[in-house]
């Protein structure tokens, strides 16, 4: 091998390298423009905080081959009908709490954290909860003091995190408004809590 | 130069005192992250341990965080500890870096303190500043994060300002640029939303372009260097290495991101942008594996430093392994559907961070304590060298034992709570309660008891190692 091969020399790979990376950075920051313009919220993708004033189900989309979130009548999250603005607000308030108390260090959501206790993506539609009717009220009570709940059988169970009873209804609208994303059919062949068809 | 042997910062040009500090507090990470993760591994075996006092969410952060610290840590220490060597003039602003490393490490200390006593806070802004940001990987709060970018800017300052002033080489170009973007990504991830597909987009940003990118990036400059320094391998030749691997590393890597844009809400046509690039991020791991054993075939595995040499080959297969082969498994959305956040995923980072980046550090602390000894011999028949060689072993093969733990119970996990079950959360607890799955945790905690002991002896070889040597170094002959 002499150095003067081009496919051998430092210049042609120093070169390649910039061009390749500069390259791939453009394509990176276009695609990034794209999805976000998907999945800020109020879009198809990624529905606007709002959407907890409906009813959730998920369901197979046959031209999709996936589970997808499907939108449903109007069914309040605690009874109460909230504007955009007011619905915005009790999420984030949700989202931060769910950071706060570092809910990641054991669950996952979409997927991405600890593998410590269950996926919170569609928490929401769990069929562990029961029914649609005693839900929410079960939801809040856990996440308060899930100390001395039922878990399962393997003795592991979630600590009690000091949340407070404002902060756990905001939890419940935060986890009901995640399950409303699509997320191109994760989780796989999930079972829903009863749906309405 | 003082006596051969004895361990004398006189040895040490200005950037290299500066290093051996970092590395210290590195290796004090290392043994953290162990700890910790020890005690997070044993809560799947005795839920009960620590229940409300240290539960898994903390234990396991701290492990997390302990190693991305340690690593990094490493990374800036091997900098200044090549940037004297590489650019030809002592470091400019050293007293600045000595300043800054003592502010990191005082950081690193209160955050680590406020992890373990506060753990928590209310669900507010300040909260999250102060306290706990609660994303994986990047839990530092705000004020940790801004304080990372200051502490990461003063290295690159020092960094930029010693090779514009002395010589620029194919390794401090590399190094210089890799150091922009990776200050530059970390701020990426430093707002909040409550928009959570939006806030994962830009969290893997700073998680993916760090790990998949520029930290393999800054591993391929210190591998350059320690291949000159180890196996006497000509510069033109490393460099090249280097622009091909920076050119694959950035080409498979950056949109290699997408494997990660699969589920959390962004447009479908991530799987296919995702999956194909992802599916290339192994040929660079490769290319490596070619580089490190072509250059130890020609030179007749002789080197000058025997224990480096080691983790240098280590580092070639078990980041190949590691990153390439279990990362390449399930990054096809076919499969990553079923396998996506269980123990497979586990399985995958153990083996990737540890044969990409703990094998490159612990070659570069053998570096570190052959010269620091004044450059002493660490060829064949070292004194004591039955300890490199055993802690060599122990944390390789724990490493192995760990992650072939972790890979049967996420096989089982996928099929039993995904595949079967659909991912209900009594199928979760149902797969987490089947033989299968508590058989691989009683194995990685077992070998990750192994991966301690050979931790323990690192420790004492590296403090040790050469200290009864009169031989100076190995003289390699040119190639």
């Amino acid at each position: 091998m002499t150095s003067s091969a081009w496919w051998a020399s430092d210049t042609f790979w120093r070169k390649t390298a910039i061009w390749v990376t500069a390259g791939s950075f453009v394509i990176l920051v276009f695609l990034t423009f794209d999805s976000m313009s998907q999945i800020s919220g109020g879009t198809k993708r990624v529905p606007a905080y709002s959407v907890i004033n409906n009813r959730v189900e998920y369901k197979y989309d046959e031209a999709r081959h996936a589970l997808i979130p499907v939108i449903g009548k109007e069914e309040p999250l605690f009874g109460k009908k909230l504007t955009e603005a007011e619905a915005e607000a009790m999420v984030s308030h949700g989202k931060l709490t769910v950071q706060a108390k570092n809910c990641m260090s054991c669950h996952t959501l979409l997927g991405n954290g600890a593998y410590y206790a269950p996926d919170l993506t569609k928490s929401w539609l769990d069929m562990s909860w029961g029914s649609r009717g005693v839900r929410e009220e079960l939801m809040v009570a856990f996440i308060k003091d899930p100390s001395d709940k039922l878990h399962n059988s393997l003795g592991r169970r979630m600590p009690k995190l000091d949340v407070t009873d404002d902060e756990a209804h905001a939890i419940v609208a935060f986890l009901k408004w995640m399950s409303t994303i699509d997320t191109n059919g994760f989780p796989a062949n999930f079972k829903p809590i009863d749906q309405e068809n | 130069m003082t006596t051969l042997g004895t361990l004398d910062n006189a040895n040490l040009n200005g950037g290299q005192k500066l290093a051996v500090k970092y590395f210290a507090v590195a290796l004090v990470l290392f043994g953290a992250q162990i700890l910790f993760g020890l005690l997070s591994g044993l809560q799947y075996l005795i839920p009960d341990l620590l229940y409300g006092v240290l539960d898994f969410s903390v234990n396991r952060m701290v492990h997390v965080n302990a190693m991305v610290v340690w690593m990094l840590f490493g990374f800036i220490g091997s900098v200044y500890w090549l940037l004297e060597e590489e650019s030809g003039i002592p470091i400019v602003g050293l007293k600045l870096g000595n300043i800054i490393f003592w502010i990191f490490t005082l950081a690193v200390v209160v955050v680590v303190a406020v992890f373990l006593l506060v753990q928590i806070g209310p669900g507010e802004q300040s909260s999250i500043w102060l306290i706990n940001e609660g994303r994986e990987y990047i839990e530092a709060p705000r004020w940790a994060d801004i304080g990372i970018v200051v502490c990461v800017l003063s290295v690159f300052f020092n960094v930029a300002a010693t090779f514009a002033k002395g010589k620029w080489t194919g390794i401090g170009g590399v190094l210089t640029f890799d150091m922009i973007a990776l200050f530059g990504i970390y701020m990426a991830g430093m707002f909040y939303t409550a928009n959570i597909s939006v806030d994962q987009y830009w969290w893997w940003w700073v998680i993916h372009l760090w790990v998949e990118a520029t930290w393999e990036v800054m591993v391929g400059c210190i591998m350059a260097y320690g291949l000159m320094i180890v196996l006497g391998t000509p510069r033109k030749i490393v460099e090249t290495w280097l622009y091909i691997e920076v050119a694959m590393m950035f080409g498979s890597g950056i949109l290699g991101i997408g494997h990660h844009y699969f589920w959390i809400g962004t447009p479908e046509y991530w799987l296919s942008i995702g999956g194909f690039f992802s599916a290339l991020e192994p040929v660079p791991l490769v290319a490596m594996v070619v580089h490190a054993v072509f250059d130890s075939g020609v030179n007749k595995m002789r080197n000058t430093n025997h224990p480096a040499m080691g983790w240098l080959i280590a580092q070639a297969f078990g980041n190949f392994f590691g990153a390439g082969v279990w990362g390449f498994m399930h990054t096809l959305p076919q499969i990553n559907l079923y396998t996506h956040g269980t123990q497979w995923s586990a399985s995958h980072g153990h083996l990737a961070f540890f044969g990409a980046y703990a094998t490159i550090n612990i070659a570069f602390f053998y570096i570190v304590a052959q010269k620091w000894r004044g450059n002493v011999w660490m060829s064949g028949e070292t004194v004591g060298d039955w300890k490199w060689k055993w802690a060599l072993g122990l944390l390789n093969l724990g490493m192995l034992g760990m992650t072939m733990g972790m890979l049967v119970s996420g096989y089982e996990q996928s099929q039993i709570e995904r595949a079967i079950e659909g991912s209900s959360w009594a199928g979760y607890f149902a797969a987490q309660a089947h033989p299968w799955f508590v058989q691989g945790m009683v194995w990685r905690e077992a070998f990750g008891v192994m991966f301690a002991a050979g931790y323990g002896i690192l420790i004492w070889d590296l403090l040790t190692i050469g200290r009864r040597e009169v031989r100076p170094a190995q003289v390699l002959l040119p190639h």
